[in-house]
Parts: structure tokens; sequence; C-alpha cells
């Protein structure tokens, strides 16, 4: 399979803005705050190929969505690099961007509410020069059908529709650019059950028929599991475990990722009662030494909150960031890789 | 006696485009120390059966008919002296939005010791003692710390905990619970509903709880109740109600959720959409999106009782 999107140590900081007051104060030395940064994401290295589906699963304010977003060419990076298609795209540039698309959470808060829905779907078509003015109304028609839309919709405005419409529409507004790539950001997060299955219907049928490579940016595990071929697991920033959705779902291996897998509730699973995951997600501003994740970590040893584990790769395909592995690894357990090295207990999927 | 025994309610919202039905008939009890779980898509009625309970429906909306029992008093009869009573002490209230609940310029110590101090009264101490006793049940971790702060300096979690914490520092005979999970992340919403059902079991206090998410409550409740259109149209014990729904709805609902054995195929979706409650077709609700319908639905589906079971279908399933 060919890469169609790969990112290399992509990292973003944000510098947080101090009153003039307390910088006026740190230079005459009455002060010794220094400017602090946060690190949104740090070396987040991906590869997606052509017409894969890669799910990015984390909490709120792992990153997640800053990594889509730079992907998408809304924010730039900080440092790393991004290539598309073969080429650099590191710097956001209007002419390459447009084979990424991006598909938001709230379909309220995306579409212009004061737009009809030819001109939301067309302006940015129009703008770029892919189609005429004049075209524009079959234009809009072709691809309302393809979203599974009425073509006399058009005239309407945003509030006339439902959620699930209105998702319809932030779909074929991407799509009106004739992208490779589309970046979902929570993209079925506000929708009712049935409707979501509508739009991850819509998703799978786009993928077949027009080649879609998607970046799939979820906290719903269930739906991440469903749809994704790969699944990429971010915690503070960084990306703990990648592999393949069989693997992440079978055999988790961060103590993280089987702890998501574990609170998150199911139907499918038995009623079990287990300890949920203690603590929450520190802040990036101050996050902790080492192995972020070792606050919360059942397993934590003294070598965690002093040493950052690297992402190594476990067995074909299996990336994992954590000291366990090293250690099970070095006990001389060919298979502990494979096998899990900690025992779960709470999760059927977990054997 | 059941601790709630709702009968016949019917909400109603008089609006300029016609009067719109957001509860029609809806029944349930619920008995001590039992949790409840309502389930229901946007716009079924699931929040106004919570509102309604809590006699917080505002104009245009009413409630037009039937009883709310509780320990045998019919709150709709109730005065606004008695529902402030109440509320707060008897039935409490958890919203989804915590900045919602709490006031943003009240310290928690003091918004939860007012919560006390309202309906008893008690030495500032012992107010204090109960605040502290309360925080440190959900989890709360520095209960002391915690007191002084302010909600904007707490995360999401620990703002719902404080909610929830305030909601059961008088330790209620019920507690409603609208969606108070949805805006967390999956750990901290596994916290909570493992706290909350030690809680439900310790203190003998009845949970309703409210979720779009039908998984939430599969662990946590003994009663589900699926809405649709303002009706409930099945009600059972959970895992029955999971196991084998018996009205087509929850039958598709159920087939809609993904799941890893669905990996690449098409995931069944209930064609149509929810009909808006101002025009909402004759007799079954949900007629024109369900493959089993016939004429025979064109009329409004009695509840039909079979042992612990209920629905609202001419032509269950199984």
């Amino acid at each position: 399979m060919t890469t169609m999107l790969e990112t290399h140590d992509l990292s973003k900081s944000f510098s947080m803005k101090r009153s003039s007051l307390s910088r006026a104060a740190s230079a005459i030395g009455l002060s010794k705050q220094a400017d602090s940064r946060v690190y949104a994401v740090n070396e987040v290295s991906l590869s997606v190929s052509k017409g894969e589906v890669l799910g990015l699963v984390g909490e709120s304010g792992c990153g997640k969505s800053t990594v889509g977003r730079m992907i998408a060419g809304l924010l730039p990076a900080t440092s790393g690099t991004l290539q598309f298609d073969g080429k650099d795209m590191t710097k956001p540039s209007v002419d390459t961007h447009l084979n990424i698309q991006m598909v938001f959470q709230n379909p309220y808060a995306s579409l212009n509410p004061r737009q009809r829905v030819d001109q939301v779907i067309s302006e940015a078509a129009i703008y770029h020069g892919l189609v005429e003015k004049k075209n524009a109304q079959s234009f809009v028609a072709g691809l309302l059908k393809q979203v599974g839309l009425d073509p006399t919709y058009a005239s309407r405005f945003p509030h006339q529709f439902s959620g699930g419409q209105r998702q319809r529409i932030a779909i074929a507004r991407a799509l009106a650019l004739n992208p490779k790539f589309i970046v979902c950001d929570e993209a079925v997060s506000a929708l009712d059950v049935s409707v979501q299955a509508q739009i991850l219907n819509l998703f799978m049928d786009l993928r077949e028929s027009q080649g879609l490579t998607y970046l799939f940016i979820s906290h719903n595990l269930a739906v991440v599991e469903y749809i994704a071929d790969r699944v990429a697991i971010m915690y503070l920033g960084r990306i703990v475990e990648l592999a393949d959705t069989r693997s992440v779902f079978a055999r988790p291996n961060h103590p993280y990722t089987q702890a998501l897998i574990a609170d998150a509730p199911r139907l499918d699973a038995k009623v079990v009662e287990h300890r949920p995951i203690q603590g929450e997600l520190p802040s990036p501003l101050n996050p902790p030494s080492g192995c972020t994740f070792h606050p919360r970590c059942p397993h934590a040893m003294p070598r965690c909150s002093q040493e950052r584990p690297p992402l190594v790769k476990i067995s074909d395909g299996h990336w994992s960031a954590c000291h366990l592995n090293d250690a099970a690894m070095r006990a001389g357990e060919a298979t502990a890789a494979e096998e899990q090295p900690i025992t779960m207990l709470h999760h059927d999927q977990v054997n | 006696m059941a601790l709630l025994e709702v009968k016949d309610l019917v909400t109603e919202f008089h609006t300029e485009d016609g009067v719109a039905k957001a509860l029609d008939n809806v029944s349930f009890t619920l008995e001590r120390g039992k949790v409840l779980g309502i389930v229901g898509e946007s716009g079924s009625g699931k929040s106004v059966t919570a509102f309604s309970l809590m006699n917080l429906v505002d104009k245009p909306g009413k409630i037009a008919g039937g009883e709310i029992l509780f320990n045998g008093d019919n709150l709709r009869l109730a005065s606004a002296k008695r529902w402030s009573e109440l509320r707060g002490d008897r039935i409490a209230m958890v919203f989804q939005d915590p900045m919602m609940s709490l006031n943003p310029v009240m310290r928690v110590g003091a918004q939860l010791g007012e919560t006390v101090a309202i309906h008893n009264k008690l030495p500032k101490a012992e107010v204090e003692r109960r605040v502290f006793e309360a925080l440190k049940r959900v989890g709360i971790p520095a209960p002391l710390e915690r007191m002084r702060a302010y909600p904007h300096e707490l995360s999401g979690g620990m703002r719902q905990r404080v909610a929830i914490a305030n909601a059961i520092i008088n330790k209620p005979d019920l507690i409603i619970a609208d969606e108070p999970t949805t805006a967390l992340d999956v750990t901290i919403q596994a916290q909570i509903l493992y706290e909350m059902k030690h809680l439900a079991r310790q203190t003998g206090t009845a949970l309703i709880w409210i979720t779009h998410d039908i998984s939430v409550v599969k662990d946590l409740a003994d009663d589900l109740c699926v809405m649709y259109a303002g009706r409930i149209i099945e009600r059972g014990a959970v895992a029955d109600v999971i196991r084998d729904p018996q009205h087509p709805y929850t039958r598709g609902l159920i087939d809609s959720l993904p799941h890893a054995e669905n990996h690449g195929k098409r995931l069944y979706s209930i064609p149509g959409a929810t009909p808006p409650l101002l025009s909402l077709p004759p007799g079954c609700s949900f007629a024109p999106r369900c493959s089993r319908a016939q004429s025979t639905c064109n009329a409004t589906p009695p509840v039909f009782k079979l042992e612990s079971r209920e629905h609202r279908c001419f032509f269950p399933l199984g």
C-alpha cells in the first residue's frame, strides 16, 4: 500500500501570554516566572496509507484535535514534518491543502447560519476555480445527492435542518474540493445513535466510491473499533500505542489503552465489577516527569517517573510506549509482548 | 408502596404553531433503592420527564394530566412551599452541565453547605462536616481544600462530582440524573458510574438515570424505559430489554450501535428520522419508520403487559 500521509515528529506548543505587568516584574528581577509553554502535541509520527482509516483516540486535552488541525493545515506545526503524497506540506499552503478537508464535531457551529446551503457547499470550490459560478447549481445538486440529501434543499438555510442533515451538508462541503484525505474530528459525536449509524455508513460509502482516506478522531472507542483499520492512542500529547484495530482491542499493551478499553461502556460486555482507573488527565502546562501516565498507572515502577518510555515496536505492526515491555522482553519471555506483560482481569475481550 | 409512581403523565408545550405533546401518558414505578434507566434520542421526552418530576417545566410548557405519587403523596397537588421543601432534600437532580447547576461565584463548600442549611437547622460545624463527608463520598481528593475552591477552578469531572455531592448531601429518597456523564471523558465517566452504583446501594437512594447511550445504563440500572416521541415504548429489566427487545424501535436502536463484529460492514440504521412533536403521525409514532407496521398501527398502541415487561407495539418482536 502506498503511503498517503506521513508525519514525522510533529509537535505543537503554544506559549502562554503573560500580562505586561508580570513581564515587567521579571525584567527588573522582581519575579522569577519564566515564559511558559504548553506542549500540546509532542513528536507524533504517523503514516496513513491510501484508502485507510486511521483512528486517533484519546480523552479531552490529549492533543488529538491539534494533530488533526495540523494535518488539515489549520495550524502550523512548531516542529516536525508533514508529507502528503510524497510532497512536503509542513508549511500550510492553500493549493496543496485542498487535498485535505475536515469535518467538525458540531454541525450547528461549523455551518454559517447566514449562508444558504448552496453557498455553504460551493463557496470554496468557486473561489479555488474548481467550478464556474454558472455551473454551481448542478455542482451542488450532485454533491447533495452524493451525501443523501434532496437537491431541492439547496436554497434552504442550515437552521432548517436536523443535526444529521447538517452533518451531511458539512460532508458535502468537504467533498466539494475533491479531497483525497478527510480529517473527521469527532464527526459523529454530537449525533443520536440512529443518525450516527447513517453518517458512519455514508463515510464508508464515500471511502469506497471516492477512494477516500480518513483520519478519524474520536473519543468513542466503539465507533473507532467499528470504522478504523488502525488505531493510535494518545495521552497528554504523545502517542502511547499504535496498532491495527484488532490487536489494540484484543491485546491492548499500554496500561492506558487497557484502562480506556475496560472503562468504555459497551453493550456486548458481560457485567463485571471493576474499579475504573483513578485520577484525571494531568495539566499539559505541568506534565508529570518520565512517563506522563505514571501517576495514574497501576503498574508504575520507580523508573517510570524518571525516564520517558519511547514508542517501540513490540510485535509486527504493534507499537507501544511502556517500560513494562522492556522488562518483559529482558526477562526473556519471548512471547511477552504478544501475550500481554500484565494481566487485565476485567474485560471479556481481553484474553 | 413504591417510592415513586408515575401514572399517565402528560406534559404539553403550547407554542404558536400548536400544542406539542412532549410526554404522552408516561407511566412507571420505582421502588426504594432501585435504579431506573431512561433511554431515548433527542426529542424523545427523556429530559422533559425529569423536569416534570421535579416540577420544573416552564411556560409555554405545563403538566396537563396524570399523577406523580411520591411516597404516596400526589405531587401534582403540592404547593410551591412543599416543592421547595422537597427539592434538594427528598428529591435531588443532577444536570448534564455542572456549570449550569453550580453557582460560579460561590465557593464549593458554601454551596453545599447552603443545601444542608436550607433544609436542616444545624450548627455550622455539623454543616461543614456533612459537606466534607459528601465530597469524600463522591471520590473528591482533598475535600477540605476543594471546599474553598470556586467551580471554575475544578475540572469537568470534579465539577460533576460536586454536583452529585450536592444531590446526595441530604440523603434524598430519589435522585434524578439527566445525562450526568455525557460531557465527561470515558475514564471519568467510568469512575462516576462506579461510585454512583455503590452510593445507591449503600444509601438506599432510588436513582433515575437519563441517557442517550444505552450501554451506559446497562450495568447501572435495574429497569429500563425506552422513550420515543414522548411515549415509553418499552419497559422491563435492563438485561431483558437489551437481550431481547420487543419493540422494533428498541431493536433498531441496539442494532445501530457500532461494534467490532460489524467492522467493515454497513451498520443497521433505522430508516427515516424522528418525527417533530408538532406533527406526530397518528397512532404509533414509530409506524412510518417500522418494517412491521400494518394498518392496525394507525391506532395508538396501548401498553401491553406480560409479567414484568411492558411495550407499546401491536406486532412485537420475538
